[in-house]
């Protein structure tokens, strides 16, 4: 089965790959060479086949952060040739398949950079920042007491839409890795105008996008200068109009709000 | 800190900086150009000092003056808290970065090209700004009128300094830093202030390209015309393309 298609034949494959033992210890890149790699497998099968290879060996397997494999969870986030999730456009790392690669590649597999994204190790970074920008006010307080009914409060289909766009952010952190500036104003954004749009959100609405945005610049990401690297690869497709409501959001809760802080 | 510094420290505070006074500062050179256009009138410079005269003098002009200077004040202290800002956050660097794959030049170098054009700036208002204003040391208009004989002769000095090849290529090079400064500047401004909306961005950003490109043009048309076709008074020589020689010869 395989034979009869001429793209399914198996590839050999060299890899750069970022080895980092720990946190505080500084990584490198090592070589490898992977053999008889499907064109069918997924980007993280084919480094389950290196760490298999790895393990025979009595070696030490690359460490990468992955959970549902189906593009869903936010999980992997490899930057793979210069790219966020690899050079495919709207995927994420674990929908990237081989056979967007040819027989004899080189592929440079590195962890996101950025300084509020450490390295844990190898491949995998700590992306708990994201956490503690949502913590900060990425939310709506609900009270406890019956459930209201169905269509109780009116959101217009248009509106419920573009709030759903954003909300499709599964905060892998593609668009800090993809930044020149290292920013994570996308993904704020994203969180900000998904509830800034519903009438849900509005109650906490200033005091949202001042907290999310002050813990943002508490945890060392950069500022935004417009670039779009980070819709470019974004896997979800978040759109930069999200930042100009993040913008628009913070200058009028800075204006307005009640605190002085 | 209060909350204004607070607000204006933050991530999209300093942004908000850089925005207004990117934007103020483009309408600045709206009027720089429209003003230094006079250049090309072919009087000797009378239009041209007059003009000079008359924005270095008038209590007005000399006011507003003062927000250019905090405008380009801002606008380069902010560009350098965010570069720094921004650098810092990176820390570790990738080994392969592919960014051309998803993103335009211009708008990944904004501070390389605003440096290209800060020390143009600084070359210019030393040569120009300087010396009219503060060195006393250009020539006078002189000629039969009492009124304007008395005035700094700029023109000359521009003129003269235009026969130069290397000052030339400094303000050509500078301008087409500018153009594409402008190019990402313009639109990233109205983004940045929030004005993005999909009836009016499209507008917005075609009016930034055919801006940055009349802008940059515009200013680098006048060293490389005297350059080209004048002498160092600002005559037009003889081997000049014929409709110049008309046009010079009509006033």
């Amino acid at each position: 089965m395989a034979g009869s298609n001429p793209n399914a034949k198996p590839m050999n494959l060299t890899l750069n790959v970022w080895r980092q033992p720990n946190r505080n210890t500084e990584g490198q890149m090592v070589k490898y060479n992977v053999k008889d790699i499907s064109p069918e497998m997924s980007f993280l099968e084919m480094l389950d086949v290196l760490n298999e290879d790895l393990l025979h060996a009595g070696k030490d397997p690359v460490a990468f952060d992955h959970d549902c494999r189906e593009g869903i969870c936010g999980s992997c986030d490899l930057f793979i040739n210069g790219r966020s999730h690899g050079p495919e456009k709207g995927t994420t790392t674990c929908q990237l398949h081989m056979r967007k690669f040819s027989d004899g590649d080189t592929i440079t597999i590195e962890p996101w950079r950025a300084n509020a994204f450490p390295v844990n190790k190898d491949l995998s970074v700590d992306r708990s920042a994201f956490d503690r920008i949502i913590q900060a006010g990425g939310y709506i307080s609900v009270n406890t007491g019956g459930v209201p009914d169905g269509n109780e409060i009116p959101v217009p289909k248009e509106i419920a839409d573009r709030a759903f766009e954003a909300a499709t952010c599964i905060a892998c952190g593609a668009c800090v890795a993809a930044c020149k500036n290292a920013s994570a104003m996308l993904f704020v954004s994203a969180k900000v105008s998904q509830l800034a749009l519903l009438p849900q959100g509005h109650a906490e609405r200033k005091t949202r996008v001042e907290n999310m945005v002050a813990q943002m610049d508490k945890e060392g990401f950069g500022a935004c200068s417009n670039i779009g690297s980070c819709a470019a690869e974004c896997p979800v497709g978040i759109s930069l109009e999200n930042i100009a409501i993040l913008n628009r959001e913070y200058i009028a809760a800075k204006a307005t709000s009640n605190n002085l802080a | 800190m209060s909350w204004i510094t607070k607000t204006l420290t933050s991530s999209i505070g300093r942004k908000l900086i850089m925005s207004v006074t990117g934007l103020f500062l483009c309408t600045f050179l709206v009027v720089h150009l429209v003003g230094n256009l006079q250049l090309f009138k072919h009087d000797g410079g009378a239009a041209f000092n007059a003009y000079s005269h008359f924005m270095g003098t008038n209590p007005i002009i000399r006011t507003i003056e003062w927000g250019l200077v905090l405008g380009f004040g801002f606008h380069i202290y902010e560009a350098w808290a965010l570069y720094r800002r921004n650098k810092a956050a990176r820390g570790h660097g990738y080994a392969q970065w592919k960014a051309e794959q998803n993103s335009e030049w211009t708008s990944r170098n904004m501070s390389l090209l605003g440096t290209i054009i800060l020390i143009f700036l600084i070359v210019h208002l030393y040569n120009f700004f300087w010396r009219a204003r503060f060195a006393g040391d250009l020539p006078k208009m002189g000629g039969a009128d009492p009124l304007t004989s008395d005035y700094d002769n700029l023109y000359l000095a521009v003129v003269s300094s235009f026969q130069l090849w290397w000052y030339v290529a400094l303000y050509v090079a500078a301008q087409i830093s500018l153009g594409y400064h402008l190019w990402h500047g313009f639109r990233s401004g109205f983004q940045t202030l929030g004005l993005n909306h999909r009836k009016y961005m499209p507008l917005i950003k075609y009016a930034g390209y055919v801006f940055s490109v009349v802008v940059a043009a515009g200013f680098a048309s006048m060293p490389l015309y005297f350059f080209l076709f004048t002498n160092e008074r600002g005559d037009v020589v003889s081997n000049a393309p014929a409709f110049l020689q008309s046009v010079a010869s009509a006033f």
